[in-house]
């Protein structure tokens, strides 16, 4: 037991204003937890002298995977023999996060038994990020989270731990089953994700509609979102209604849409399809009038990353609807076509948005057999050079 | 003749043993570096197959130094008692 806190004045400049601490938390750990006990004095040590003193282990694991397990020493071992080991686990998050709370309590208890008892619930890509354990003890806590059902998550290179909104869990938006696509994805990735085999890491995320719940868009090698490719359905007594009660149709809804397809001539609306960026704008302000269509499937966009420092990605569009059922076979074969291309000709660390910065969309889509189509121009072409080279054929051809 | 996992795996063994201090590994570099010396007699998924006996034995581990690759067990730099 820490039966003495140490002295943190830096620390407890923290605590002050009405948010949430996470100062707080650790001390109110650290009565029972002698790991976070020290990790209170290393931190106040590292404010203090503007060091970070943690290093970085790059073996420690569970026998058979290379993924999960991230290694951290303390560079003060004997000022904080506590937190001389502090690896942190990362726990294969269930679809959606959804929980029982006996689940959550096993989790914990496991944890207070074998870590410091510190958790994030979640990590950036979704994990269950457990805080803080000795080299020693990640076997037993992986062996007692696989009794109750949990496995560890990605790190590395390697797939990482797919994750998804709520999906038709909560969300009438939904256009597809994400939480059922990511529990697919996961068990039949199994070996990607626990046996780093990438260039660098790969993430899947999955949203059911392009409001885009887990900025799928921007953080995933692979986004994943639901969208229809019909009509926009439409409840004419619905917007009356809303009308009636003073929404501002033409400045909130038709001013709004960025595609210019909606037209209200004050008693009803009219959009024409053809012209939808599926931007979900009129439905998030009209919920009850107006809905995605019945059409529904997905958009694949491929190539993000948010890096801390610089760098980030947006995802671009690969496919522009695809259906996505059960057992999703038409999308694991662009991704197996996707990973064997990176994989053999990637990189370290090179993200495969990178990867096809560098060989180019043509060169890439060549290679995994996907048609080029007008969706997938981010923006125009910068030089005024244009070759048109099945023309040039063709009047070879002709002559 | 297709070789077997466990030829393979030894052959992917002796690559790591000898890269040991010397170079990192990816899993790709091996299975590119088997097909190579190889031709027909292996392909990817075997070559996959044999990485997981390395590790699943433990005569090889995963390590992650700004990439993941496949060495032998060692004590690490960074490690405290
Ligand atoms: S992304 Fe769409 S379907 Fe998923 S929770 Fe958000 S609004 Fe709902
Ligand atoms: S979804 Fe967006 S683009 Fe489409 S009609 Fe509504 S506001 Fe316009």
């Amino acid at each position: 037991m820490a039966d003495q806190l140490p002295s943190t004045p830096k620390l407890d400049e923290l605590e002050k204003g009405k948010w949430p601490s996470f100062v707080t938390e650790i001390k109110m750990a650290a009565k029972r937890s002698p790991m976070a006990a020290d990790l209170l004095g290393q931190l106040e040590q590292s404010y203090r002298e503007k060091i970070g003193y943690w290093k970085h282990g790059g073996i420690v694991g569970v026998m058979g995977y290379g993924g999960g397990v991230i290694g951290r020493y303390s560079a003060l071992p004997k000022e904080y023999p506590g937190i001389s080991h502090f690896h942190t686990m990362r726990i294969n998050q269930p679809a959606g996060w959804f929980y029982t709370s006996d689940s959550l309590r096993k989790i914990c208890d496991i944890w207070e038994k074998h870590g410091s008892g510190l958790t994030n619930m979640h990590g950036s890509t979704g994990d269950i990020i457990l805080l803080g354990c000795r080299t020693e003890e990640l076997e037993p806590v992986f062996d007692e989270l696989q009794k109750i059902d949990f496995d560890i998550g990605g790190s590395g290179s390697d797939l990482r731990t797919p994750s998804c909104c709520c999906g038709m869990a909560r969300c009438e938006w939904a256009c597809y089953d994400t939480m059922a696509l990511t529990h697919d994805l996961t068990m039949h990735y199994q070996d990607e994700l626990h046996r780093p085999a990438f260039p660098y890491k790969f993430k899947f995320k999955m949203s059911g509609c392009p409001n885009d719940c887990v900025a799928s868009i921007a953080r995933s090698d692979l986004s994943i979102i639901g969208i229809w490719r019909d009509e926009i359905q439409i409840d004419k007594a619905a917007v009356t209604e809303y009308a009636e009660k003073g929404m501002d149709i033409q400045s909130d809804v038709v001013n709004n849409c960025p595609g210019k397809c909606i037209n209200w001539d004050g008693k009803e609306i009219t959009i024409d399809d053809s012209f939808c960026r599926h931007c979900m704008h009129c439905i998030n302000v009209m919920p009850k009038a107006l809905r995605p269509g019945k059409d529904r499937g997905a958009m694949l966009l491929i190539g993000s990353k948010a890096p801390i420092i610089e760098g980030a990605f947006l995802s671009s569009i690969l496919v522009p609807f695809i259906k996505i059922e059960p057992p999703y076979t038409e999308l694991k074969d662009l991704v197996d076509k996707i990973w064997d291309l990176w994989c053999e000709e990637g990189k370290n660390r090179e993200r495969v948005g990178e990867f096809i910065q560098r060989v180019g969309l043509s060169a890439f889509l060549d290679e995994i057999e996907v048609e080029p189509i007008p969706e997938m121009v981010a923006h125009p072409r910068e030089n005024p050079y244009v070759f048109y080279e099945d023309y040039e054929d063709d009047d070879e051809d002709d002559k | 003749m297709a070789k077997s996992i466990e030829e393979v795996a030894d052959a992917m063994f002796n690559m790591v043993k000898e890269a040991q201090g010397v170079k990192k590994l990816k899993p790709m570099d091996l299975i590119k570096a088997m097909i190579q010396i190889y031709g027909e007699e292996v392909d990817k998924k075997l070559c996959k197959m044999a990485i997981k006996e390395l590790i699943n034995n433990g005569r090889c581990v995963y390590t992650y130094f700004g990439g993941s690759f496949i060495e032998l067990p060692h004590r690490e730099g960074a490690a405290n008692d």
